[in-house]
């Protein structure tokens, strides 16, 4: 009866993302397994070329670029995420939500926009450049932009939130005395948190620095306006055979690849929280 | 010139993916333009000149609208300006109208040199709105001595490294490379795609950046001293600085064509080629030329625009006869794989 209901609750929402996401999506995968017509367009004869190509060094070679950007932009957005999280969950309750507020406030706006206010302040003649011609700086004006560390900056700051949040809940819901306990038995602080703190709340680590990885590896908009289109990044190549190239079987194939790269990384990820959860409370999953 | 008005890559990929054809019903004329590529009241006078309803619905890029057009087989459009070498895939597929002369009077408008283009001579399938070139735009207060080859953007001198930008569209950033080594802006053999390749990476260490729609501000700012540019687009920076001037390099040009297409689909086609004919009108093509500063191949349209137009914007007044000069960029069919190839590796080259 239950599960009647709860089936007839979801239904809306399952055939909404059936209709409109699942089958659109299956559509567009489904052109990697045919050929690029002559002149665009797809020519309805099965190859599985589109796929080989993906392995070619050349594309391979990006993917692994793109992961190692992603990787590191989850690495930093982890650190500052946690250590930010970590913060707000130790001031007194009545702060918390406005300081979460605080912390998710620019996601509010345009993604685009907060990218173009990197470029603002980040080019040679921008605002940093300005300011230190203020404080009496004369030479040749850094050039910070169009960098990888320009492309990971942006990265970085735009997915920012998605670990505050995500380490932010179990920070909180931490029953206080487990660390004094801790504390009680001798541990030091670091101690406490390395053996303690740390290992309760990875599951929100690891699911914060999953999605800034997966959202990261898939992004084409910041490499092409932070990195001046001279850092390729996978998603960058998908949008060119997409809207350049008109070659839609292999952006197909590329973006097969990609997804099923960042489902398995998420399933990886739900199965590590569910055994991190599983271990933490003592008791089976009721699923 | 079209992924120049390239307003914004996310619209135009969340645009293409929309799958299928995202037609509107077939109530009167369907336009499909660029953004601000005509005047803002063009539809709508037509339609009070000519009593023929009209929409104008926009692309952000060639690649979307042909999206689009391949998808559905030509259907739900009427009128589409697309560059020549799209408008040349859509011959090819037999989806563009073979057009009947006698309905576009003001072909006569057209310069001579507009009716013997490479990709449709004789306009049998396209008629052209607007021709240019693609040269050196550069702040002529910061750059000494002035540009003249393109080894000078590729090879830049120690002073201007880092501070040069290339068009990042496939096609125009490598006809750079074509350019300065003397080869066809449509080559395809694949050595000589190798030696290209080899040199844009060179280049690339070089750059401060690939840019199609910014490019012209980052002149100004001082950001950039020397980019590749449209000659039309190195306008829009000496509207805000004089000093910045567009020189095309000894080694020469490519000469781009923006196109009018009729569908060969269409239902509306008398009101499709009174519509072509109205834009031929020399008033009305004038608009593009005088608003957007684009050079139009119609000339009593060229003739009319004031006189100072072309003293401050110089390029405006390159000949017909010398454009067709350059060689035009054409569809390369098989080889576009194989563009779209040797710019990913020169854009994954670190």
């Amino acid at each position: 009866m239950r599960q009647a209901k709860s089936l007839a609750l979801m239904a809306p929402a399952l055939a909404w993302l059936f209709a409109l996401m699942v089958v659109p999506c299956a559509l567009i995968l489904a052109l990697a397994f045919f050929r690029r017509g002559i002149y665009g367009g797809v020519e309805y004869t099965f190859t599985l070329e589109n796929l080989a190509l993906v392995f070619d060094p050349l594309y391979a070679g990006i993917f692994l670029h793109s992961a190692r950007i992603a990787g590191l932009a989850a690495l930093i957005a982890v650190i500052l995420g946690y250590s930010a999280a970590y913060a707000i969950a130790s001031m007194p309750r009545r702060y918390q939500p406005a300081l979460l507020f605080i912390a998710v406030l620019p996601f509010w706006s345009n993604y685009l926009i907060r990218t173009y206010a990197w470029i603002v302040l980040l080019n040679r003649e921008g605002l940093i450049t300005q300011g230190l011609r203020v404080l009496g700086y004369e030479g040749e004006a850094p050039s910070l932009l169009y960098t990888e560390g320009a492309v990971i900056t942006g990265l970085v700051y735009n997915y920012l939130p998605f670990v505050i949040l995500a380490t932010y809940a179990p920070l909180a819901r931490l029953n206080p005395e487990i660390a004094e306990a801790s504390r009680d038995l001798g541990a030091s602080g670091w101690t406490t948190f390395r053996r303690v703190t740390l290992p309760l709340t990875l599951p929100g680590v690891v699911a914060g620095g999953v999605f800034v990885f997966v959202l990261s590896i898939g992004n084409f908009v910041t490499p092409a306006l932070l990195g001046g289109g001279q850092f390729q990044m996978i998603g960058n190549v998908v949008y060119a055979q997409f809207l350049t190239a008109n070659d839609w079987p292999f952006g197909a194939a590329l973006s097969m690849v990609l997804i099923a790269l960042m489902t398995g990384l998420l399933m990886l990820q739900t199965l590590a929280s569910d055994r991190a959860t599983g271990g933490a409370t003592g008791g089976p999953q009721d699923g | 010139m079209t992924t120049a008005k390239n307003t914004f890559a996310t619209a135009a990929l969340t645009a293409a993916l929309t799958f299928g054809a995202g037609a509107a019903a077939a109530e009167g004329l369907i336009i499909s333009n660029w953004d601000g590529y005509m005047a803002p009241d063009a539809v709508d006078a037509f339609t009070a000149r000519t009593g023929h309803a009209a929409e104008l619905v926009l692309h952000a890029t060639n690649e979307e609208i042909m999206g689009k057009l391949i998808a559905a087989g030509g259907k739900g459009y009427d009128v589409v300006f697309v560059s020549s070498p799209f408008a040349e895939v859509l011959h090819n597929l037999g989806l563009a109208e073979t057009l009947d002369h006698g309905k576009i009077p003001n072909l006569a408008n057209l310069y001579p040199e507009a009716t013997t283009l490479a990709h449709d001579p004789g306009n049998a399938f396209s008629v052209p709105y607007a021709w240019g070139t693609t040269g050196l735009c550069y702040r002529s207060d910061l750059v000494s001595p002035a540009p003249a080859s393109w080894h000078d953007l590729l090879a830049p001198s120690a002073a201007l490294t880092g501070k040069t930008t290339m068009l990042a569209t496939d096609r125009w950033l490598l006809a750079a490379g074509f350019l300065a080594k003397g080869f066809s802006v449509n080559e395809t053999d694949p050595d000589k795609l190798a030696e290209v390749r080899d040199l844009l990476i060179a280049a690339k260490k070089t750059l401060l950046a690939y840019d199609d729609t910014t490019f012209y501000a980052k002149l100004v700012s001082g950001e950039a001293e020397m980019v590749q540019a449209w000659d039309g687009w190195c306008n829009y920076g000496i509207a805000e600085d004089p000093a910045i001037r567009y020189v095309i390099p000894a080694e020469g040009s490519d000469l781009w064509v923006d196109t009018m297409v009729i569908l060969k689909a269409s239902e509306n086609k008398e009101a499709a080629y009174a519509f072509v004919n109205d834009i031929l009108e020399a008033d009305n093509h004038r608009w593009a030329a005088e608003n957007i500063l684009y050079k139009v191949p119609n000339q009593p349209a060229m003739a009319a625009l004031p006189a100072d137009l072309t003293e401050l914007f110089p390029n405006m007044a390159i000949t017909p006869a010398t454009l067709l000069g350059y060689e035009q960029l054409r569809d390369v069919g098989a080889a576009t794989r194989d563009y779209a190839r040797l710019v990913s590796e020169i854009r994954a080259a670190q």
